[in-house]
């Protein structure tokens, strides 16, 4: 099981900036467990963001966010309500938000922090997506996770060891930040490139304490 | 001396690029740096360049400051956490070095020790910042430095000729914004690349110093164009290069650098030479470029 934190919701919103009408997205998988996504999950986000001013145009719940293909079949159904929305919150891992990502061409923010892989790349495991670093940067990536395609992790923008869009450490490999900068453009949203991201806070790859209580994590471990 | 002082007075500054050895004589390669002494204005100590093995680059620029050489202390992210580079900083501050280039550094799979961790705890932005905190007294936890706090001129890179160049013209600019106050280049070959890229940097208002690579060799332009980010050599100088009989090459290759300087110095507030074990012809090159 991958286990997740829920950000802290200053965050969720601040990250929102302008956008006002949001489509809510939760996982019913590890993130119900964690009790950070699932319906209770959901409800509790959809209250927090209307006390803030935002419209909800729609809110779904989906099995396993981390399968591109079940999330491609449910989201069909939605794609109004996305359309109609400025971005989507999604209540889920790190892999899940990069599958939306993937599937929907829309600004994406994670609600949660992935702190624990529990040994689990989701059910997208083709590939590492994801390192639960805790402190999930994909709201400003367009969904493209920095930590794992960038080989050095970089925060701020592509390192000068590029080549014809690949990485200096593997040729057959793209550029991390290449694809983020694309992605950026594509969902209108290159000035997110702009922000100075700080260095990160390693501490927060720790699951809490709470977390670590939990019957779940007990099982898991 | 800050490097940024000879720019206010509207000097053309010339930097050269010295690798520190794989030993530690280091005093030998100091040693022939004598010839440049009243030529170039400061020496960018290089940090385990391209992740290879080598004496250090903070011990390596107290030695040349003591023979009356100016430093820049090129600092990367490859190998020190965020401990190990803020203690740097401030050795660097207390040996009297008042210019360091802050980079993110090669990977380590790059080098010679490809089994190593690579590190990478801040990027190249973020260590500008870093040091810009340090100089206003506060290290990266906010606690306070002790006594008087250390004071550096912060210089940066970037490639101009990058592909796509907007993304790398944003992530120069959040070097800006981050404290960067002078910017070196990867090699320059075209000059009309680079004056489209000055335009597009104009707003930044930082100096920028064209980075010169010696060609020493048809083959090796060609290794380059191949493996090396953001450089190419144009086929017409290669060909130049390649008409002419091996014993006129080095000529014709300082002719060509020579040629490139006098093309840049409109453009660009200074040249940086990385010379590649070429040192001895840097005078007779900056002569032919009239400098």
């Amino acid at each position: 099981m991958l286990f997740t934190q829920s950000k802290p919701i200053d965050e969720v919103i601040e990250s929102l900036g302008k956008e006002k009408d949001i489509f809510l997205l939760a996982c019913n998988g590890c993130a119900e467990a964690c009790e950070t996504g699932g319906e209770k999950g959901l409800s509790a986000m959809k209250s927090e963001l209307e006390k803030a001013g935002k419209k909800i145009t729609g809110t779904c719940l989906v099995d396993f966010l981390c399968n591109k293909i079940l999330v491609t079949m449910r989201l069909s159904r939605e794609m109004d309500k996305i359309q109609s929305a400025d971005s989507i919150v999604v209540l889920t891992c790190g892999i899940g938000v990069q599958a939306v990502s993937t599937v929907v061409n829309k600004v994406v923010h994670p609600a949660d922090n992935t702190v624990s892989l529990g040994g689990l790349q989701g059910l997208w495991p083709s590939d590492e997506r994801c390192q639960a670093c805790g402190d999930c940067a994909l709201d400003y990536t367009g969904g493209i996770c920095p930590v794992t395609s960038c080989a050095k992790s970089l925060l701020n923008g592509p390192c000068g060891g590029a080549q014809d869009g690949k990485c200096e450490v593997d040729p057959e490999k793209d550029c991390g930040w290449q694809l983020i900068y694309e992605r950026l453009e594509k969902v209108g949203r290159l000035e997110n490139f702009k922000k100075i991201r700080m260095p990160r806070d390693h501490s927060k790859m720790l699951p809490s304490e709470q977390l670590r209580k939990t019957s779940f994590y007990d099982i898991e471990v | 001396m800050k490097l940024i002082e000879r720019f206010k007075k509207g000097k053309f500054v010339i930097t050269c690029e010295v690798g520190p050895p794989k030993g530690i004589e280091v005093e030998k390669a100091i040693v022939e740096l004598e010839p440049l002494r009243s030529k170039v204005d400061a020496f960018n100590v290089t940090d385990l360049q391209s992740s290879i093995l080598r004496a250090g680059s903070l011990a390596t620029c107290r030695l040349l400051k003591e023979k009356g050489f100016e430093p820049i202390c090129q600092l990367t992210c490859r190998d020190r956490n965020r401990l190990g580079l803020q203690s740097d900083v401030l050795s660097a501050a207390a040996l009297g070095i008042e210019n360091l280039l802050c980079l993110t550094g090669d990977h380590p799979k790059l080098g010679d020790h490809p089994d190593a961790m690579p590190v990478f705890d801040l990027d190249s932005v973020q260590l500008l910042s870093v040091v810009n905190g340090l100089m206003d007294g506060k290290d990266m936890a906010g606690n306070d430095l002790e006594g008087r706090p250390p004071q550096f001129c912060l210089g940066a890179a970037v490639n101009p000729g990058a592909d796509p160049l907007e993304l790398q013209i944003l992530k120069m600019e959040k070097k800006v914004e981050a404290g960067a106050e002078f910017f070196q280049t990867q090699a320059v070959y075209e000059v009309d690349k680079f004056a489209s890229f000055c335009e597009k940097v104009k707003h930044l208002k930082v100096p920028i110093m064209a980075g010169i690579v010696f060609l020493k060799s048809p083959a090796m332009a060609k290794f380059m164009n191949a493996n090396i980010a953001g450089i190419h050599v144009p086929d017409e100088i290669i060909n130049e290069l390649a008409a002419v009989p091996k014993e006129k090459r080095v000529e014709k290759s300082l002719e060509i650098s020579a040629r490139l300087i006098r093309e840049l110095q409109g453009l660009c507030q200074g040249i940086h030479i990385m010379s590649l074990g070429w040192e001895r012809h840097i005078p007779a090159v900056l002569e032919m470029a009239g400098l």
